[in-house]
């Protein structure tokens, strides 16, 4: 593995009676794409808040690019760019404008602000918009006016936290396109996010952490191997639901969860199942199915099964 | 790296920066800006020509002459609310978060934000004034005090712009911020630069007498030669009052200046 840019090392953060994180341990390589994923609570923010120098850690130690973030969050901040759930930017000032300050905040020279404010603004096709208040933009431009200024620099290390939380499709494609940019430039990027889908496709590398420790590490496809493929059963008539499910569960050896009410979903037992058994087994029992088919599970189902939270059952 | 001078440098000139950013918002907000300059001169006309069609001056002497210092500690009094709101909204919003994260001067945010309210407070101080002398009000000791005394509000107007950093990070929230403004108008008016204290109430007389607003309210009167100077038995603040507001200023300064830098830098969130 190449050598690991962002590293966390045990650690704990808690506020008040509130435990945050208990020994969180994380380690990116270069030039990756990792995916930190969790339900509410579970300590994501707080993560990506201590590797950004905002908060410190009770206990443990994380290092950017070999710097650590507390006892060097100089030179950690040189290095890092941040975009959050908020689009943190001033609302008062045009998008150009708040470039340029962002630039001279970063110490870049004024003309050498105003050049970088020109050139990403034309990168991420903002220049129609460059000079209206920001005031008066789309959720979803104002989210990319934010990343922009975390780019402002160059950073090594990007941190967004939920970048698309509430965007509508149109927005959420082209923050996933400029991840994609960034990453293909050899940006490490570290993406806190709800949306699964967005996890499986930008990032490598996913970890998945619940009450403030790591739970499962892998790329998306080894964790949906973890789960093992699933059965997908949707039946003609929704009155034999009940019937297919006990069919299901003598085959498989567990419960079906029903999604709909003429579907069934099942985790495939060790030895695997052929579909003409299960055909036969239902037509056995009286069941008409409209389709069978076995498919890999959704990193939605990783995340349930991983999160102990119960799969929805009618 | 870390050495005392380049740090100040950057501290200046990231503060500079962020004065740039107070003036360019104003730009983009033309109204809210008119509204702000005309505010002293509405003040000016409004207090001098209602109030002062009723009320006698003690010791007798034009209202609108007595009123103006008074006006002047009222503006000088608005710049916590400023700052207050703007800190709040920035860490609301997570700009201060943006500014946290990123490899500038730590103190270029507070320092910014009360240099930007330095800069207003001179304007409006000049538009007060100028609204003044039109009115009939006017400095009679000479050049010398009138300066002591306008320097005597900047220094106030300094340290208490350094409350509203302190409140505005404390508080954190754009809305309950906002609806901390209106307290400060009582604050205000249980002074000496209306009414005279005389006339109050034992206990609010004593608050009067010690609130800050009256100290700089009777320094100003002093300094400009204009009427209403306490005579006989008075309080302390008010029988010294430069000495007094300076005392409030540094001890504002000492007190919410560490504050702030404190509940800027703290990192526990």
């Amino acid at each position: 593995m190449a050598d690991p840019i962002v590293v966390a090392e045990g650690l704990h953060k808690s506020f008040g009676a509130t435990h945050a994180l208990r020994g969180l341990d994380l380690s990116v390589p270069r030039g990756t794409v990792c995916g930190l994923l969790g339900p509410n609570g579970a300590g994501k923010t707080t993560a990506v808040r201590i590797l950004a120098t905002l908060s410190e850690p009770d206990a443990g130690h994380a290092r950017i690019a070999g710097h650590d973030v507390v006892r060097e969050a100089g030179e950690v901040r040189t290095r890092i760019g941040l975009a959050g759930q908020y689009a943190a930017v001033d609302d008062k000032l045009t998008g150009r404008g708040n470039l340029r300050m962002f630039g001279r905040l970063y110490h870049l020279s004024r003309r050498e602000a105003h050049r970088r404010a020109d050139e990403l603004l034309e990168r991420f096709g903002l220049l129609d918009a460059a000079d209206r208040q920001v005031a008066g933009y789309s959720g979803g431009m104002r989210r990319r006016l934010d990343l922009m200024t975390s780019l402002i620099l160059r950073p090594e290390v990007l941190f967004l936290d939920e970048p698309t939380a509430g965007l509508d499709p149109r927005g959420r494609g082209a923050i996933w396109d400029t991840v994609r940019e960034l990453a293909a430039d050899g940006t490490t990027v570290l993406l806190t996010t709800q949306y699964l889908d967005e996890a499986d496709r930008l990032a490598d590398h996913i970890t998945v952490i619940d009450h403030g420790k790591v739970i499962a590490t892998g790329t998306p496809d080894e964790l949906k191997a973890a789960i093992g493929d699933r059965l997908d059963v949707t039946i003609e008539d929704p009155a034999a639901l009940r019937p297919a499910a006990t069919v299901l569960t003598a085959l498989a050896g567990t419960a079906p969860t029903t999604t709909d009410a003429d579907r069934l979903s099942v985790a495939l037992p060790g030895g695997g199942l052929r579909l003409a058994d299960v055909v036969r087994e239902l037509d056995r029992a009286g069941v008409a199915a409209a389709d069978v088919r076995l498919r890999r599970p959704t990193l939605d189902e990783v995340f349930l099964r991983l999160t102990d939270r119960k799969e929805p059952v009618r | 790296m870390t050495t005392l001078a380049p740090r100040l440098r950057w501290t200046f000139t990231d503060g500079l920066t962020l004065v740039g950013r107070e003036l360019g918002r104003l730009r983009h907000q033309p109204g809210e800006l008119a509204a702000a300059l005309i505010f002293p001169a509405i003040m000016v006309v409004l207090f001098g020509y209602v109030f002062g069609s009723a009320i006698q001056v003690p010791g007798g002497g034009d209202y609108r002459e007595y009123l103006m210092p008074g006006l002047f500690a009222m503006v000088t009094f608005t710049a916590a609310q400023g700052v207050m709101v703007r800190m709040a909204a920035d860490a609301s919003r997570g700009v201060m978060d943006r500014f946290r994260s990123m490899p500038m001067a730590r103190l270029a945010v507070p320092f910014g934000q009360t240099g930007a309210d330095l800069l207003a407070g001179l304007l409006l101080l000049a538009i007060m004034a100028g609204t003044g002398l039109l009115v009939g009000w006017q400095p009679h000791r000479g050049l010398a005090p009138a300066a002591e005394a306008v320097l005597l509000m900047i220094v106030l107007r300094y340290a208490l712009s350094w409350v509203g950093v302190y409140v505005g990070l404390a508080v954190r929230n754009e809305q309950v911020v906002n609806q901390l403004v209106p307290l400060f108008l009582p604050f205000t008016m249980v002074s000496n630069a209306f009414v005279p204290t005389e006339g109050m109430p034992a206990w609010l007389r004593f608050v009067a007498d010690w609130n800050p607003v009256s100290a700089l309210t009777a320094a100003a009167r002093e300094l400009f030669g204009n009427p209403g100077l306490p005579t006989g038995d008075v309080a302390w603040p008010l029988a010294h009052p430069v000495a007094a507001v300076l005392l409030w200023s540094a001890a504002l300064l000492l007190v919410f200046v560490p504050l702030s830098i404190r509940t800027y830098q703290r990192r526990g969130r």
